[in-house]
């Protein structure tokens, strides 16, 4: 299949050189540099060298149409030997789920802590997992919006199974959406047993036979307040109450259910309100469990909805305080496409605002560091070091404990102290302090035959020299070779996107 | 705290029976020689229920309304410690009591914001910005209160404890972060003069990258370094029970060692207890008691300018007076302002209780507010840094007027 794709790809590589060139087929280095920087993790050296040969409108829609994209050989074998990462959520639990007593005697304390150490390898994988395609993928607008989208639907990794599902989350409700509809999207993240225990509906449940309601609005209000309308979405506490109802019984099976061994989210009548409900002014038809995705598809098809998702996206890909014309732009687009993400992207992307906007967008954490990796070109055969650097900088991959998921504006994230750590880290990582070259398999071995490699600063000039601001290209000149590298990744160019 | 507040009261008599009695005017005179004035606030974010921090144990309702998680009133087992004849303290805060009975700390119950949202996002910025309904404040009030300070200001005059900077202090006035832990105390971000100088010059422009840089280059070569002194001192003892007594430990010595530091923030997650909140002990109990301890270390830490410092703990919003069926509690509205510090009028309960029963809950469901939290800040700030009302309606525009009842909460 991917072998495939990749001749389709020479092919047409083939047929752009016979075709007479596009007026603008040359785009400037800076142009060039805007599209990697926003719909990549920035530019590798590679990618820079094929968006200047094929143009970035060719990019741009190759980008937008990931699955004729050949991931490359290192990043499919790697991702390969993450052995979890297929498992689904209910094997997931089986196997390192907590304990369970097994008749009637109860695990003791050395098995739970050994299930424990035997269970941490799914999340480390799922972390591994996310760092290696941010740097090695080709389909680079796919990283960049499941990492959107992962923020967008935030879960936090330490709550209860959360950590065994926080992987299987991104794999099976963020990144198969992730340029499709949006419904489809919420559908998936509001069904996956890890948001509804993250966001307590596993507690939310009314019951039928007489006994009191056990309410819990939490789910309710930020599918409404973060996933769909937004907070001035006009709506209601008794809307947040209804929701609440309607969610009743959306819930994981327990760990022994026998009735659906591979099923880990299910709905469970008995716990449901079956009474009759009237949200955000409608009457709603179906009964049960279609009743929630009635109540859904009201949201993902709301104004409302298209102007939060559209806000969002601009400010994304375009600045903090995104230009109020665009948004509109792109909520109408929204609805025009019942809500297809890559419609709405390429409108985006066509538009003058997000070409204007070059270098205004301040790097997250993640992306500073992601970036920083590929633009260097260093092998990645230990990403732990990245993930301890992106946990330094204040964002803990996976580990943002609020729904409402990492922001990507300076606001949030540029600090005095804060540039103080970036530079530490463009520094040591330039002198190739940053170890993650060293081969982890390898033993005592690997361990005695490393070497730091420093970053080659000529690789960095290559891609980043005509771009460069006047006042960096000067100090960077003035500096001796050795200094050049840090000195480019930890710029103030280098900060921005 | 012994003699911990010799500056402003005057010690009458000696041994056990020792009589404290607030100072008139001269006392005044006395601090402003001692040395600046600090303030430290403390957020914690996701709203912390107030309801089982100061227990209203006198209220039947209350214990109607959270058949699982009450707190047992004083005397029982578990049971919450007595502040008065109203209100009784979480046990997990028992380190704290040295402090209530020392008089150097008071809770304000019933206050919160006139914004009814239920939202922690659009509520803690409203706590931040200083403007409640106002979203699009684009400053945070502790920035402004900087700006309002008399006297230069410099880079470490206001800092925040963590990797990013809060929207409370996001504004014009320079401020600094630092993240307090094991790491706070690594060497400079870059070795070599050489590439240090490199940098000072690439980062030597007027843009907000530019500024950032500089203030977070002197900051560390201001802070650091005494830090990491004293470190190595301090450590030699056994470290104190719990990270966030550590980083107030950390804190303390900071402030206490630069005189230029006068505002400190500090945000706390992890107080949205929607499941299993527990009573006495459980969930919410498990970061309380780490919150005393650390609240505890702070005072200790801060040593003789503690008379000279107030400390403001407050959260974005309360939560229902009833338990949810996860023998939780949810979002709601009124909730408890803590006030710690030398020159605090304490060992008493502020504020108009409004009740419990139906009718005098906010939507019929949550502690109504019956104090802004801007008025409890504005008396601060008004008492304790001698803002006059320009300045505080600087810092709070169009915010009402502390009233009387707040008009000596400290004894300045």
């Amino acid at each position: 299949m991917a072998r495939r794709s990749a001749g389709i790809l020479a092919a047409a590589s083939l047929l752009l050189l016979l075709l007479p060139m596009r007026a603008n087929a040359i785009d400037s280095d800076s142009q060039v540099l805007h599209v990697l920087n926003r719909l990549a993790f920035g530019p590798t050296f590679d990618d820079f060298s094929y968006v200047k040969t094929v143009g970035v409108d060719r990019y741009i829609a190759e980008q937008l149409d990931p699955a004729n994209i050949a991931e490359p050989v290192e990043l499919r074998f790697r991702v390969a030997q993450l052995d979890t990462l297929g498992l689904g959520a209910a094997e997931l639990r089986q196997l390192y789920g907590p304990l369970r007593p097994v008749a009637g005697v109860k695990p003791s304390l050395d098995d739970i802590k050994a299930q424990q150490q035997r269970a941490s390898v799914v999340f480390r994988e799922a972390e591994e997992a996310r760092v290696l395609r941010a740097v090695l993928s080709r389909r680079q607008l796919e990283q960049v919006m499941v990492n959107f989208w992962f923020n967008h639907f935030n879960i936090f990794a330490g709550e209860g199974l959360d950590r065994i599902w926080v992987g299987n989350y991104e794999e099976r409700a963020i990144r198969p959406y992730a340029l499709g509809r949006f419904r489809d999207l919420l559908f998936a993240v509001a069904k996956h047993p890890a948001m509804l225990v993250y966001l307590d509906n596993t507690r939310n449940s009314a019951s039928a036979r007489g006994g009191e309601d056990r309410l819990n609005e939490n789910f309710a209000r930020e599918v409404m307040e973060l996933h769909t309308l937004g907070a001035d979405g006009g709506y209601t506490q008794g809307d947040v109450e209804t929701l609440a109802r309607v969610f009743t019984g959306w819930r994981v099976s327990p760990a022994d259910s026998g009735e659906l061994p591979g099923v880990a989210a299910v709905f469970e009548g008995a716990y449901h309100d079956y009474r009759p409900k009237v949200f955000l002014g409608r009457k709603l038809q179906a009964p049960g469990k279609q009743e929630g995705e009635e109540a859904l598809d009201i949201l993902a098809s709301s104004p409302q909805t298209a102007h939060h998702i559209a806000f969002e996206l601009a400010q994304y890909f375009v600045a903090d305080a995104p230009p109020p014309g665009l948004v509109d732009r792109l909520a109408a687009r929204f609805l025009a496409t019942a809500g297809d993400i890559r419609q709405v992207l390429r409108t985006l992307f066509d538009s003058p605002e997000f070409w204007a906007g070059a270098g205004q967008k301040y790097k997250t954490p993640y992306e500073f560091v992601i970036s920083a990796v590929r633009a260097a070109g260093a092998p990645v055969n230990n990403p732990r070091p990245l993930l301890a650097w992106i946990a330094r900088l204040g964002m803990p991959l996976y580990g943002c404990e609020t729904p409402d998921g990492y922001k990507n504006t300076a606001e949030a994230w540029l600090s005095p102290d804060a540039t103080m750590q970036r530079i530490a880290f463009a520094a040591a990582f330039a002198r190739g302090a940053v170890p993650v070259a060293m081969d982890r398999d390898g033993g005592l071995a690997a361990l005695a035959a490393y070497r730091p490699a420093a970053a080659d600063p000529k690789r960095l000039e290559a891609i980043f020299g005509s771009t460069l601001t006047p006042e960096t290209r000067t100090v960077v000149d003035a500096a001796a070779p050795k200094e050049r590298a840090a000195l480019i990744l930890g710029s103030p160019d280098f900060m921005r996107r | 705290m012994p003699g911990a507040r010799l500056s402003r009261r005057l010690v009458v008599g000696a041994g056990a029976g020792a009589l404290l009695l607030p100072l008139g005017g001269g006392a005044w005179a006395a601090a402003a020689e001692g040395g600046p004035r600090r303030l430290i606030v403390i957020l914690l974010r996701g709203a912390v229920d107030g309801l089982n921090v100061v227990v209203p144990y006198a209220e039947p309702a209350y214990y109607a309304a959270r058949p699982t998680i009450a707190v047992g009133r004083p005397g029982t087992p578990d049971g919450a410690l007595p502040l008065d004849e109203r209100f009784a303290l979480h046990p997990a805060l028992a380190s704290l009591m040295p402090l209530w009975r020392d008089g150097g700390l008071a809770f304000l119950h019933a206050a919160g914001s006139p914004d009814p949202s239920r939202s922690h996002f659009e509520a803690q910025r409203y706590v931040e910005n200083g403007t409640p309904g106002r979203s699009t404040t684009a400053d945070g009030w502790m920035n402004r209160l900087l700006q309002a300070l008399p006297g230069p200001r410099g880079p470490t005059d206001a800092i925040s404890i963590g990797p990013t900077l809060p929207r409370i202090l996001i504004g014009r006035a320079p401020v600094a972060n630092l993240p307090l832990g094991p790491r706070a105390v690594e060497p400079a971000p870059v070795d070599g003069p050489q590439l240090a100088a490199a940098f000072d010059r690439l980062y030597a422009g007027a843009s907000v990258l530019d500024r950032a840089y500089r203030e977070g280059r002197s900051a560390r070569s201001e802070l650091i370094g005494a830090l990491a002194r004293e470190q190595q001192i301090a450590d030699a003892g056994a470290p104190p029970p719990s990270s966030f007594a550590r980083r107030a430990t950390q804190l303390a010595r900071l402030i206490a060692g630069d005189p230029r530091i006068r505002l400190a923030f500090v945000a706390l997650g992890g107080w949205d207890t929607h499941v299993d909140q527990g009573g006495a002990e459980g969930r919410l109990a498990n970061r309380l008691r780490p919150l005393g301890e650390g609240l505890a270390a702070l005072a200790r830490g801060l040593g003789g300018i503690w008379p000279d410092t107030v400390i403001v703990v407050l959260s974005e919003f309360g939560r229902t007076v009833h338990e949810n069926g996860d023998r939780g509690t949810d979002h709601g509205h009124g909730n408890v302002i803590w006030v710690a510090g030398g020159a605090v009028r304490g060992r008493r309960v502020y504020g108009d209780w409004p009740g419990l029963a139906p009718a005098q809950l906010h939507e019929r469901r949550d502690l109504a507010v019956t104090t802004d939290f801007r008025a409890v800040l504005s008396a601060i700030l008004r008492q304790h840094l001698s803002l006059d009302g320009r300045r505080l309606d600087a810092v709070f525009p169009g915010a009402p007027a502390s009233g009387a009842g707040l008009a000596k909460l400290l004894t300045t």
